[in-house]
């Protein structure tokens, strides 16, 4: 009753004594205990998880009391995996377990803000306007937008309300639809498969609408190019439980422990398992202390090592003692065997051209596509023959795209490696060589830039009259590595210890690693394999493929594992880990996401491309397209800056731009239907004719620019955002801390972009941005909206890390006035229906999609590049030119479509990655579970998509991966191309259908599916390519098989036809500032090296008071112990570390860790939290992107070629950065910058 | 003036002893985790030894000093020692004490004002109390100046018998008051502010000095309680 009266216990027996008085017992109250118990007790567990982007896809156990969010715990309830394998839990990290400190945190973002110098004008304007007409009249009074616009980032924020700003926003959309184009209002969201509802809210609003999705995983630089360009796939990687099944495990610029902590335990039960383990690191990182051998090449030197490693293996286990295995396997899956043309030069020389197809020799007998199939020598009739599997076979006829070892009339093969016994002749084939190109920074080895080296060529007579010489993949590709096999002539090398390029002694001077650990390592992983049938494995994560060569880095992987036969083994491999890319129901998801159950295509973009373009990080551009092409290719055909390319490609319909036109497509089509001709017509004459140009012709003229951007589950301004500054200078018209000065000032400026001298700042109108953190994006929104937490909303989540999916649920309802992202886009899409009438009604608009990988569209340009606009072609839409689709909009209606499963999925079918199936039944199911729409109207009757859940329902059932029927439909999608039977797969399985409340009750590990390449079953674990290996599905790629050779014209120019090593570049960033703005310390120059972090994953976490307690908290570099002392920096000091593209300060970490040279910070960390201000910008430090600046790279950029084709997040120009160099500088003055004016406008907004 | 004597000395009195005892009380039931003594130790222990320990001797001697001074009836001790005899002995311990206590006190005031993690963890209720207390500190020490000018004893008298008619609930307290110096009445209000306040700060630890620890035996084992019963709470 009374802790006080409880203890006035006078009248109780007196305590007992015990053991002489040494010991007594009490009789007193003992309530006080219950506070200690009541500490661990509950209401309600609920399931979720992280939706961050970290891919370890963890399922937590969320626990509530009182109806608030107490703590989380790691769930252990996986699925069992098999006698023999170590389970997947525990799944969890310390990042994850102290995410419930966001929800009730003082960063938490509560009500709608809008930043007051806006939200003034607009309540001004809407004394007297219509929404969309007060809108227009904000932006379009030049004064009035750059009051607000140069505000953003500065603070003053006010409350509002949703009402309003849904008004706002659906005005500031409806208003740049009808002025500018639906394009010009674009969204950004990253990795879908981390909260995929969440994603496709956002994402089917700006379908719906006409507006753009920019791509991520190419921006994030977390895309290899490599990948695709191999394999003709995105990624695909094991999941960490086959880590356990390898013998030879190597981690590749991959810190597993850090950066895949709940996956680690793989990694060390391998251990246990007899798997030997290799770092290669050029720090001592996490994973290198718990590794066998740690190698730490020089940064930027891997392709040197990869070079030399893919050396000894070649020379040993396919020259010298081949290995059958190995054989086997090249000859069946690889393009080794496949014959390349050797072009004769006018000037004598021998080069490698584009493979040899079928219509170079009159078809022989092939009259599909017979210039997209490829040739091959068959040992058993030493006649040319025609494998199965190339891209030729997968469009336009059935039944032959396979890799079984026959030819297309059925006959049995045995393709030709070699034609050194049968050869016509041994000439002298030329070769370029990068090695010796000069960087201040790195040690380059001198040889002559073009080598020769003999091979062994047929000589046969083609169509065209000539006599050509061929050559096999697998014999250049054995002079490129600088094997010495008998055959005479220079640069190859007898002894390992020769100072060939290509020999671990050669790789010696670049990369520092001793030739006699490369050489052992690489016996030892090709020994390993060789025994094991390819069980050896390379873990590799982004760090190497930051670098703007890393398409070489990355192939030098690929090939040392397709040369061991290690692609598609069980415990055998390429796992390149990056972002949580791994969406499982993609191609359920796909229709919810994009709308494609009410109209199609959508527009999706590049968002590399974009950002370069549109934050005009182009006009700083100072790589010179000189410095990066082959010596082979003929300079006067590769003339330009590099954004030309990026024209020329979205012109040849290789990459989509938005914004697209120069003009409002809904105007086009007005205009093409008033002069009675069809609107692609119209737009192809106009386009020849010169009145009509792409909007990146022209990229700073004002009806080109972006105009209102999305931001959600994303921190782009504080994480992902290469080039900072420049985005807050030009894209936003804020503060920014840019340095450099643009091409105006005497540079080499582009020669088909139009180049405008004055550079415009502040493109965008309106910046909206939904989180449930005030993150750096965030303050530099004109508009933030109150997000549900991952612990406040229903939603899916997957990964490539393991099998399983599971969702995020909603423990409690959002906190104060957050939403979750499906109901706040539900809610614009609301106002905009709302506001449409009358502004803008249903209208038709013109969509254009670039030639996409598989699609039949993905074969449109064989052999040479041709360019319309010079007259090369002829402009052909989805041939030479994006495909012209003419789209219809229904505004008044947009609410109605975003909330209910439209009617094209029942007459078109649903599909993916070329394959395609009928729908009808799973449509019909979801009526009956998510119950028909009864309201009157264009949507009566269609299931509902009314909640987060029902979305998640949808996209579920329509998913082969988590619906059986569906599987087996798609499997058998697929025999019609392959002509094999497949349906075994899934048959099993057939009536297994996951639904949302299954899932939260535990994660269930997913249906196989013709979507991906690897099986989930129960004998093997997820492994990439599997299926290509085991079920003889090609590659999709132009040969079907694993390319070691990219013969594409653009890849011979620039130099990279084989894989070879190639120095970083030169950014050309620091020598303009060095010595330039003196602060009396010492000014070093080092490499910028930004890996993921410890104590968050990306931005988030690292504002975490919990997280900031275990780390220093605040902005940190690291820095070698050699490097901090010749710059007299201490640990813990405060350094600045800039560039021409900004500054950074933050405290110095001196420690052994790092090598000499580097400059490591972990990437995002924000700009929000103990950042000073710059001495040498006079504004606050930056994030680690303020340094940095895009350099896109034309070879990315190659589309209508089979695997170089584009596709959304699949192929395009990737947002390189760790070529960067920055000057490092100890701080005179550290000034906090408290004095900063406070913004006047936020107080004279009244509600 | 005679009504403000009777508010302040009379009433005023019985008011601050009333919140006092049922504010502990309060705050014990209900406040329970808020019943300690506040000590920052833990984040910064630099002068805080002498600080402290200084500052507690002198306090619990004045503390003791007082209630055996102003409490014991003039009768019982009037045989054994004068009034004068008596106030030179308060005088004396009391300057003695207060002497060591301001050494406490003024070491943890500027502790507590300029150690950065003492003064940011620390609420502005610490700080008040900390600076009451040395106001009335100062006040007790300067009544020493005072009662140097009139040594026989009889205005101490007059404030014992305020003191005694108070506790004893007898009318007609604030009479003996009325006429001291400015400097007793001073002292004597803060006290009763400081009693006052008490409650609602920090000064509550003084009902729990461990006295127990000084003598309990090495193992204490609670008894199984049954009526642990958890459908009642």
């Amino acid at each position: 009753m009374s802790n006080f009266l409880d203890r006035l216990n006078f009248f109780k027996p007196a305590d007992v004594p015990f053991a002489d008085g040494h010991g007594v017992t009490r009789q007193q109250d003992r309530s006080w205990e219950d506070s200690y118990r009541r500490r661990w007790q509950y209401d309600k567990i609920v399931r979720s998880t992280h939706g961050v982007n970290c891919t370890g896809s963890c399922s937590w156990k969320v626990y509530v009391k009182n109806g608030l969010v107490t703590w989380e715990t790691q769930q252990t309830d996986y699925p069992r995996t098999r006698p023999d394998l170590p389970n997947h839990e525990p799944r969890g990290c310390p990042r994850g377990a102290s995410y419930s400190w966001y929800l009730y945190s003082a960063n938490r973002v509560k009500y709608p803000l809008v930043r007051s110098a806006l939200l003034k004008l607009w309540r001004e304007a809407r004394k007297t306007r219509a929404p969309v007409d007060a809108w227009a009249s904000i932006v379009d009074d030049a004064e009035k937008a750059k009051s607000y616009k140069s505000k953003r980032g500065m603070g003053g924020f006010v409350r509002s309300n949703w009402d309003e700003v849904n008004e706002i926003i659906a005005a500031a959309n409806l208003h740049t639809v009808k002025r500018w184009g639906p394009d010009r209002v674009i969204g950004f969201s990253p990795i879908p498969a981390m909260s995929m509802v969440s994603y496709a809210a956002g994402a089917r609003y700006l379908s719906l609408l006409g507006g753009a999705c920019l791509s991520f995983y190419d921006w994030y630089c977390d895309l290899p190019p490599s990948s695709p360009q191999v394999w003709g796939e995105q990624t695909d990687v094991p999941e960490s439980a086959d880590w356990y099944n390898s013998r030879y495990l190597i981690a590749w610029g991959s810190n597993v422990p850090q950066t895949r902590t709940p996956d680690a335990h793989f990694f060390t039960e391998a251990r246990y398992n007899g798997t030997k383990t290799v770092a290669i690191t050029p720090d001592y990182s996490e994973v290198a202390k718990l590794t066998d051998h740690w190698l730490h090449p020089k940064q930027g030197t891997d392709a040197a090592l990869a070079f030399a490693m893919g050396h000894v293996i070649l020379r040993e286990f396919h020259v010298e003692k081949p290995s059958t295995y190995f054989t086997d396997y090249c000859r069946q899956y690889t393009d080794m065997p496949l014959l390349v043309r050797l072009e004769q030069r006018v000037d004598g020389r021998l080069v490698p051209e584009r493979f040899l197809r079928a219509s170079d020799l009159g078809g022989l007998g092939e009259s599909n596509n017979p210039e997209w199939k490829t040739l091959a020598y068959d040992q058993n009739t030493d006649a040319l023959t025609v494998p199965n599997g190339s891209v030729g076979f997968r469009w336009g006829e059935k039944g032959k795209w396979n890799i079984e070892e026959k030819d297309s009339a059925g006959r049995e093969t045995r393709l030709r490696l070699s034609l050194k016994d049968q050869a016509d002749g041994i000439v002298a084939v030329s070769f370029a060589y990068f090695g010796g190109t000069e960087n201040e920074y790195w040690t380059e080895s001198k040889f002559s830039d073009v080598l020769e080296r003999n091979v062994p060529v047929k000589r046969l007579k083609l169509t065209d009259g000539q006599e050509w010489a061929v050559a096999t993949v697998y014999d250049l590709l054995l002079a490129q590595y600088g094997i010495d096999r008998g055959l005479g002539g220079a640069n190859v090398a007898r002894s390992y210890d020769d100072n060939v390029p290509g020999t671990p002694a050669w790789q010696e001077k670049i990369t520092g690693v001793a030739r006699a650990e490369a050489i052992q390592i690489a016996r030892e992983f090709a020994r390993t394999a060789d025994k094991t049938r390819g069980r050896s494995m390379i873990i590799v994560g982004a760090a190497m493929n930051h670098w703007y060569h890393c398409d070489m880095n990355y192939r030098g992987l690929i090939n040392l594992l397709a040369m061991c036969g290690c692609v598609g083994q069980s415990g055998g491999g390429w796992a390149h880990y990056v972002g949580q890319e791994k969406l499982r129901p993609q191609s359920g998801w796909t229709p919810v996401a994009f709308g494609l159950d009410w109209s199609r295509p959508p527009r999706h973009m590049n968002g590399t491309s974009f950002w370069y373009f549109n934050s005009c990080q182009y006009r700083y551009e100072k790589l010179g397209v000189e410095e990066i092409l082959s010596p082979l290719a003929d300079p006067a055909r590769y003339t330009g800056s590099l954004v030309d390319y990026n024209l020329r490609a979205v012109r040849m319909g290789w990459l989509p731009a938005v914004p697209q036109l120069n003009t409002n497509p809904i105007e086009l089509v007005r205009q093409a239907e008033a002069a009675g001709v069809s609107p692609v017509d119209h737009a192809v004459a106009r386009l020849k004719d010169g009145s009509l140009d792409f909007a990146f012709a022209d990229p700073d003229a004002p009806e080109n620019f972006p105009r209102n951007l999305f931001i959600w589950r994303s921190n782009l301004l504080g994480s992902s955002g290469k080039g900072h500054e420049y985005m807050l200078k030009h894209l936003l018209g804020t503060r920014h801390g840019l340095q450099g000065k643009d091409l105006g000032a005497g540079g080499a400026k582009p020669e088909e972009v139009k180049w405008r001298d004055e550079a415009p700042e502040g493109k965008l109108d309106l910046l909206v941005t939904l989180d449930f953190r005030m993150c750096t994006t965030a303050l530099y929104s004109d508009i933030v909206l109150p997000t549900a937490t991952w612990y406040e909303k229903d939603d899916l989540n997957t990964s490539d890390m393991h099998p399983f999916i599971h969702p995020l649920s909603k423990a409690v309802d959002p906190a104060w006035e957050a939403r979750s992202d499906w109901d706040i886009f539900k809610g614009i899409a609301h106002s905009v229906s709302r506001l449409a009438p009358g502004v803008l009604d249903k209208v038709k608009e013109l969509v254009l999609v670039p030639t996409l990988h598989d699609t039949p569209n993905e074969i449109s340009m064989p052999f040479a590049v041709t360019d319309w606009k010079k007259g090369e072609c002829e402009l052909i839409p989805g041939k030479t030119a994006p495909s012209m689709v003419v789209v219809e909009r229904d505004y008044p209606n947009l609410y109605k479509k975003f909330s209910s499963l439209g009617p094209l999925l029942d007459r078109l079918g649903n599909g993916g990655k070329g394959m395609s199936w009928d729908t009808q039944d799973e449509v019909a199911f979801l009526g009956r579970l998510n119950h028909h729409v009864s309201e009157p109207g264009i949507s009566e009757g269609r299931p509902r998509l009314e909640t987060a859940i029902d979305a998640a329902e949808a996209i579920m059932h329509l998913a082969p991966e988590t619906n059986g029927h569906v599987a087996v439909k798609a499997w058998a999608s697929l025999e019609g191309f392959t002509g094999r039977e497949h349906t075994h797969l899934a048959v099993g399985k057939e009536h297994e259908a996951i639904r949302f409340r299954d899932i939260q009750a535990q994660p269930r590990k997913i249906i196989s599916s013709p979507i991906w390449s690897g099986l989930e079953d129960e004998h093997v674990s997820y492994n990439a390519g599997y299926t290509n290996v085991h079920e003889l599905i090609p590659w999709r790629t132009l040969t079907g098989r694993q390319q070691f050779y990219q013969d594409h014209e653009w890849m011979r120019a620039f130099g990279e036809g084989f894989m070879q090593y190639r120095p970083p570049v030169n950014t050309k960033t620091v020598k303009p500032l060095l010595g330039i703005k003196p602060n009396g310390h010492r000014e070093i120059v080092l490499n910028w090296i930004t890996p993921h972090q410890k104590w968050g994953i990306h931005s988030t976490y690292s504002d975490n008071l919990i997280m900031q307690t275990l780390s220093r908290g605040g902005p940190i570099v690291w820095l070698s112990e050699d490097d901090a002392r010749s710059a007299g920096i201490e640990d813990n000091d405060w350094i600045e570390l800039f560039n021409v593209n900004g500054a950074i300060a933050a405290r110095a970490v001196v420690s052994q860790r790092v090598m000499n040279g580097i400059a490591m910070m972990y990437h995002a960390q924000e700009r929000i939290i103990n950042t000073p201000g710059s001495e040498v910008t006079g504004t606050r430090g930056g994030i680690h992107n303020s340094v940095t600046r895009t350099v896109v790279k034309p070879t990315h950029m190659i589309g209508g070629y089979a695997q170089l084709a584009y596709g959304f997040n699949y192929y395009g120009t990737i947002g390189t950065n760790r070529d960067e160099m920055v000057i490092v500088r100890k701080m005179r003055r550290v000034d906090w910058l408290d004095g900063e004016p406070e913004p006047t406008a936020a107080k004279e907004v009244v509600r | 003036m005679n009504s403000l004597n009777t508010l302040l000395f009379q009433i005023f009195p019985y008011v601050t002893l009333a919140i006092f005892v049922i504010g502990c009380w309060a705050r014990f039931d209900h406040g329970a985790y808020t019943w300690r003594s506040g000590s920052s130790q833990l984040l910064s222990d630099k002068g805080l030894r002498v600080g402290s320990n200084c500052f507690h001797i002198g306090v619990i001697a004045i503390l003791c000093g007082h209630f055996v001074g102003l409490l014991t009836p003039h009768s019982l001790y009037v045989h054994l020692i004068s009034s004068g005899q008596k106030q030179l002995l308060a005088m004396v311990a009391g300057g003695v004490f207060g002497g060591i206590c301001l050494v406490g006190i003024l070491l943890l005031t500027l502790r507590r004002l300029n150690q950065p993690r003492v003064r940011a963890s620390g609420s502005g209720r610490d700080t008040a109390v900390l600076l009451l207390l040395f106001a009335q500190l100062l006040l007790g020490l300067a009544s020493i100046f005072v009662s140097a000018g009139h040594m026989d004893g009889a205005q101490m008298e007059k404030l014992a018998e305020w003191a005694q008619h108070i506790v004893t609930f007898r009318p007609g307290a604030a009479a003996y008051i009325a006429d001291a110096h400015w400097i007793y009445k001073a002292h004597v209000f803060l006290g009763l502010v400081l009693v006052l306040i008490t409650p609602f700060t920090r000064l509550v630890h003084i009902w729990s000095i461990p006295l127990g620890y000084l003598n309990r035996p090495y193992q204490i084992v609670r008894r199984r309680q049954a009526a642990l019963d958890y459908a009642k709470r």
